[in-house]
């Protein structure tokens, strides 16, 4: 089948404003991801085309982009997802996720991303000494599924960055540090959910999350975003983890 | 061009997955140390193994280091190195729990304990039953590994250099003095001038044409050594997983058959069950990978076609536990709690829900069980005798310590990383105390800085990709799962013209500097070139089937006359010479191997 891609392009060393690059392609098959067909435009027509990528399957968090106005990883997008069934050519249009500075084509500066990521502490502390007996800590199964969901983030900034608050304002700290920050705090082994609830509960915390739900729907680990913040908020409220 | 920025650092570790991280974290102890990475670190490849990490913590039933080291030595075939399978075994348990202190979110069984599951090649040696010996988080083991090392490396404020691509190591007859790097973002050249240096830069599995593994697995480290001579050993050696997505490569865990998930073929029969009749579809990987190519030649894939069904239905599974007088039974909740990730690749590349439907599923090539050769503390070694070069250091699978051999079982790549980048990290920051800073060459960036010029303005009229196909090709046609001399010979007369056709025709479309990822793809190919020829050259002069490496003109072992190590070191003329170290045996006496 065809496929119609619209890019759009930006390269500070050719010309200081974005452009949109159109490319059509032949025999691509259904089954194809859109970096498929990024790479057929980057291999085949233009090798100046600038992305990020690695694994190819949705793990790595490398390709997240705006796809059809939506983010998600390229490589988890099925060009079938995007056309309709039993038609013969597929339109896509891919931008650069939103709210970063973009540095070249669909890279971004992820740095103002990871800056938030790294304010919620998102490493476990636990100063008490480890169990005599040499062997690991004890958690209840239970205790592990309080916080299995958030464990999942591979910090690809799809769900940040679909955030109309997080656009609005880029002190707020995003969906995704949140979820870090959830990921510790409920884990019944860390003991520093006190300080997270402190940069969490700040000004540009979690009260900045109106509950639009982008980030739940972008995030291509199915994480329940949203849920994950609501947590967080109630564990502020009621001073209770 | 400017002249490179200079940076110093008593240890530069290149590399930031599993290996480099744990290396990083127990060099960082007193050492000041930097971790130079192409890709952000949460994006390197460890992240994306699965089903678990191999330590005989016997959290579910008897098990001790013992048996997990005897499984490792059988499993390689008899070629690992004995007294390095011992360390690798005996520090698993230690490292798991270490892991796990660092706070990664194992599964639980009841009683709190870390929940283990059944895996390829693990067994009780009494019973030769398969043993719960892999440390899991669902299946996103890597992932939690990957995670929790990285923000280990935050609290301990690492110096990362994020998407900083190295390219050189500069080494003065034989001692190291640091790395030649690339600044991604602005084309920039760095010279990391340091006493110790450490590669921890993964696989080379994009040599072929269906892989699990990562676009970015290009062998960059492997091949960087190797062209500053540097051997590279068991490079014949290369694992086919047996199940990875049909045409598309992605891994399926072989947690899916330790769940009870079993292969089948286009007749509706277990076929495992004939050439593995004690631990049938947890036979070891090429064991596995074999049958299934068998089966398909026998035209007994599914439709005749070249794949074969793994099922993890519960009504399949169920049947088969039945049996086989196994107590347990699955349900589809169980199958989406132990395996969400599988669930989703199958759901999202193939529209299979894996509950319901059978997987289509082909051999995948997948890790590399050979590389740069190191003894049991991670040092590099310069020749078959053993000869330490001071200071430089490789862990992961960009190592070759050996103890995964011929064939590595499933889950000791986890565990190889965590124990050897913790060795690794060890030694250097034992050296790093002793050692002095020794001067940097004159010019150390001109020659690497010269082939990048050379490849961005070569007038040539071949795209990386068409040179990529061409090697993938060839090497997937002729150096794979079953090899003979006729093929492997066109294999390596194939791979001379690639090599030659790069170096006179190679062309890119990018002449930037920022982010010009054309450029890098086309060097990086150069790399998957050189190890994609070492391979070639080390498996036609193997007379013998031994794990990975099987004949079809050699279809025996043969341990009277290979028994031994390969050391391929790459010649300026670009020929490989070949010699040869005993294998390190111990308790274990090669015998056939039969699962």
């Amino acid at each position: 089948m065809q496929v119609n891609i619209k890019i759009r392009r930006y390269n500070p060393e050719k010309q200081a404003k974005a452009w949109w690059g159109e490319y059509t392609l032949q025999d691509c098959s259904r089954t194809d991801s859109v970096l498929d067909v990024l790479h057929r435009v980057k291999w085949e027509i233009d090798g100046t085309l600038a992305l990020r990528r690695s694994c190819a399957h949705g793990v790595c968090g490398s390709d997240a982009m705006r796809i059809n106005g939506a983010n998600s990883l390229a490589c988890k997008m099925l060009i079938s997802r995007l056309g309709k069934e039993g038609a013969d050519s597929i339109n896509i249009q891919v931008e650069p996720i939103l709210g970063l500075p973009v540095l070249k084509d669909l890279i971004v500066d992820m740095e103002p991303f990871m800056e938030h990521y790294r304010s919620v502490l998102p490493y476990f502390i636990n100063d008490e000494p480890a169990p005599a007996d040499g062997r690991e800590r004890l958690q209840s199964q239970a205790d592990r599924e309080k916080f299995d969901d958030t464990t999942k983030c591979i910090l690809c900034a799809a769900c940040t960055t679909s955030c109309p608050s997080y656009w609005a304002n880029g002190k707020y700290v995003g969906p995704a540090a949140i979820v870090n920050a959830h990921r510790f705090i409920f884990d019944s082994r860390d003991e520093a959910a006190e300080s997270r609830l402190n940069v969490v509960g700040d000004t540009f915390g979690v009260w900045r999350c109106r509950t639009i739900f982008n980030c739940t729907n972008a995030c291509p680990r199915e994480i329940e975003v949203t849920k994950a913040i609501a947590e967080v908020k109630v564990a502020l409220a009621t001073g209770k983890v | 061009m400017a002249n490179p920025t200079v940076h110093t650092f008593d240890a530069v570790i290149v590399g930031a997955g599993g290996a480099g991280m744990m290396a990083a974290l127990y060099a960082g102890k007193s050492a000041n140390v930097a971790v130079i990475s192409k890709l952000y670190p949460t994006r390197s490849h460890t992240g994306a193994a699965q089903g678990g990490i191999g330590a005989a913590l016997a959290n579910l039933e008897e098990d001790k280091w013992e048996w997990h080291a005897y499984d490792t030595v059988k499993g390689s075939d008899y070629l690992a190195d004995q007294d390095a399978v011992d360390v690798l075994c005996q520090d698993a348990i230690d490292v798991v729990v270490e892991l796990e202190h660092m706070g990664l979110p194992f599964d639980r069984i009841e009683n709190g304990r870390i929940s283990q599951r059944r895996f390829g090649g693990h067994t009780n040696n009494e019973t030769n039953r398969p043993v719960y010996r892999a440390c899991h988080a669902a299946d996103r083991t890597g992932h939690m590994i990957l995670q929790t090392l990285y923000q280990n490396c935050l609290k301990n404020k690492v110096n990362f250099f994020d998407e900083y691509q190295v390219v050189d190591l500069i080494r003065v007859d034989d001692t190291v003095r640091g790395v030649v790097a690339i600044n991604i973002a602005d084309g920039s050249f760095h010279i990391f001038h340091s006493k110790a240096v450490m590669f921890a830069t993964g696989g080379w599995g994009r040599c072929w044409e269906v892989t699990s593994n990562a676009h970015s697995l290009t062998g960059d480290g492997a091949a960087i050594c190797m062209r500053r001579g540097i051997p590279m050993q068991d490079m014949e050696f290369f694992q086919f997983h047996p199940t990875g997505i049909f045409k598309l490569g992605i891994l399926i865990t072989e947690g899916v058959r330790g769940e009870g998930g079993v292969l089948i073929n286009g007749e509706g029969e277990r076929f495992m069950e004939r050439y593995a009749p004690s631990i049938k579809d947890l036979a070891s990987r090429d064991v596995v990978s074999r049958a299934i190519y068998l089966e398909v030649q026998a035209g007994r894939g599914i439709n005749g076609k070249n794949y074969v069904h793994l099922d993890v239905t519960p009504e399949t599974v169920n049947h088969y536990f039945e049996k086989d007088g196994e107590d347990m039974r699955i349900s589809r909740e169980y199958i989406e709690q132990k395996l969400p990730d599988i669930a989703d690749f199958t759901r999202t590349y193939l529209g299979v829900d894996p509950v319901k439907d059978p997987m289509p599923v082909q051999p995948t090539a997948h890790y590399a069980m050979g590389g740069i050769p190191t003894n049991v503390d991670s040092e590099v070694l310069l020749d078959a005798e053993n000869r330490v070069l001071p200071g430089l250091y490789a862990a992961g699978e960009v190592a070759c310590v050996s103890v995964h051999g011929a064939n590595r079982l499933g889950t000791n790549s986890l565990t190889d990383l965590v124990v050897f980048g913790k060795r690794a990290g060890v030694r250097m920051a034992d050296f790093c105390d002793s050692a002095e800073l020794l001067p940097l060459p004159d010019n150390p960036a001109e020659e690497i800085m010269a082939e990048f010029d050379r490849i961005r303005n070569n007038e040539g009229n071949m795209k990386t990709y068409t040179l990529r196909d061409r090697m993938q090709k060839t090497m997937t046609a002729n150096v794979s799962v079953f090899r003979v001399h006729d093929q492997m010979a066109k294999a390596i007369n194939d791979m001379d013209e690639i090599k030659t056709d790069y170096t006179r025709f190679i062309t890119v479309d990018d002449k930037g500097k920022q982010f010009n990822t054309d450029l890098l793809e086309a060097w990086e190919l150069g790399c998957l070139i050189d190890l994609a020829r070492a391979t070639a050259a080390s498996a036609i002069a193997r007379t013998e089937s031994r794990g990975a490496h099987a004949r079809d003109d050699y279809p025996e072992r043969d341990d009277d006359n290979w028994l031994t190590h390969t050391f391929a070191t790459l010649q300026s003329d670009g020929s490989f010479e070949l010699t040869y170290k005993p294998v390190t045996l111990g308790r274990y006496e090669p015998k056939p191997r039969v699962y």
